[in-house]
């Protein structure tokens, strides 16, 4: 017997999907509280904290890519791609914001 | 015939979601987003106090909120496409509208920030800062507009049923991925532009 649809999508919402998305809505809630004590901290504090918020977004991102653009599933070389790139990004970013 | 997943198998247990040809777009897109933010970094190096200033005018609930937003959106677009995969059509349509009815509110939720901004309420001039923020959020806020035209894409795709099934699926997996990069990119642009500036 087939299972309601109401009863499907409860179950998809307890699947990972559903607990990558409450990962990252802590995640965005975690930032600006970060972004705020970086107000109030010191030099060496905001740029702590300022990598700390860089690094929070590729988190995220990489979430969104594997699970709900589902990279973790795709093949070896397109997720070694996506995984390259959060990399970059994280470097790159974080480099410019700490030393420019 | 009930709709199944139509991913391109390429190994064993491993697909690639949707149309291959979108991911170069993807792919590109994300490349050229990382050139923009790096231009940005450069800009604000070059006057950190008028950026951390003006960014401090920008509301930050309305930044967590777009960003609430556009993650729900996309919980409700892998339901959707969870749905469509286990041929529950209506759950389907009714999350992808869901997801359309989230889109709305990010637009009109930047319209109303837009709004606030060019009015001058902030009292500060469209600086460099404001400039970065314009560019950086219009180009985004195109990609959400065109998302809410795939989303509606996506709607009568998940509707229709008969002869087609794979290519529907494909559609509507390629189009899931679009709407997810539009998530993606955000979840840079709201730190950058709201958080570190």
């Amino acid at each position: 017997m087939k299972a309601k649809p109401t009863t499907r999508l409860f179950s998809l919402i307890e699947s990972r999907a559903g607990i990558v998305w409450i990962v990252l809505v802590v995640l965005t809630i975690a930032n600006p509280v970060l972004g705020i004590e970086g107000h109030l901290a010191g030099s060496t504090g905001v740029h702590l904290l300022g990598v700390a918020i860089l690094t929070i977004a590729v988190v995220k991102v990489r979430f969104v890519g594997l699970d709900f653009m589902e990279l973790r599933k795709a093949p070896v070389p397109m997720r070694l791609m996506f995984e390259a790139y959060c990399l970059i990004l994280w470097v790159v970013l974080t480099a410019c914001f700490l030393w420019l | 015939m009930g709709m199944t997943t139509v991913s391109q198998p390429v190994a064993e247990g491993r697909q690639i979601p949707g149309e291959s040809g979108v991911w170069v777009f993807f792919f590109g897109d994300m490349v050229i987003f990382l050139i923009f933010f790096v231009a940005y970094l450069v800009h604000r190096a070059g006057a950190p106090e008028l950026f951390a200033q003006s960014s401090q005018e920008l509301g930050l609930a309305m930044g967590v909120a777009n960003t609430l937003v556009l993650l729900s959106s996309s919980l409700l677009v892998v339901l959707g496409l969870g749905a469509v995969r286990r041929e529950g059509r209506s759950v389907a349509v009714g999350a992808f509208r869901g997801a359309m009815a989230c889109g709305v509110l990010f637009v009109v939720l930047k319209a109303f920030e837009y709004t606030h901004i060019a009015s001058g309420t902030t009292g500060l001039d469209l600086n460099a800062f404001f400039s970065w923020y314009f560019v950086l959020t219009g180009v985004h806020l195109v990609h959400v507009l065109i998302g809410l035209g795939v989303l509606g894409l996506m709607v009568s795709r998940a509707r229709q049923s008969g002869d087609g099934a794979e290519k529907r699926m494909m559609v509507i997996e390629s189009g899931a991925c679009f709407w997810h990069l539009v998530d993606l990119l955000w979840m840079l642009i709201f730190p950058l532009l709201y958080l570190v500036a």
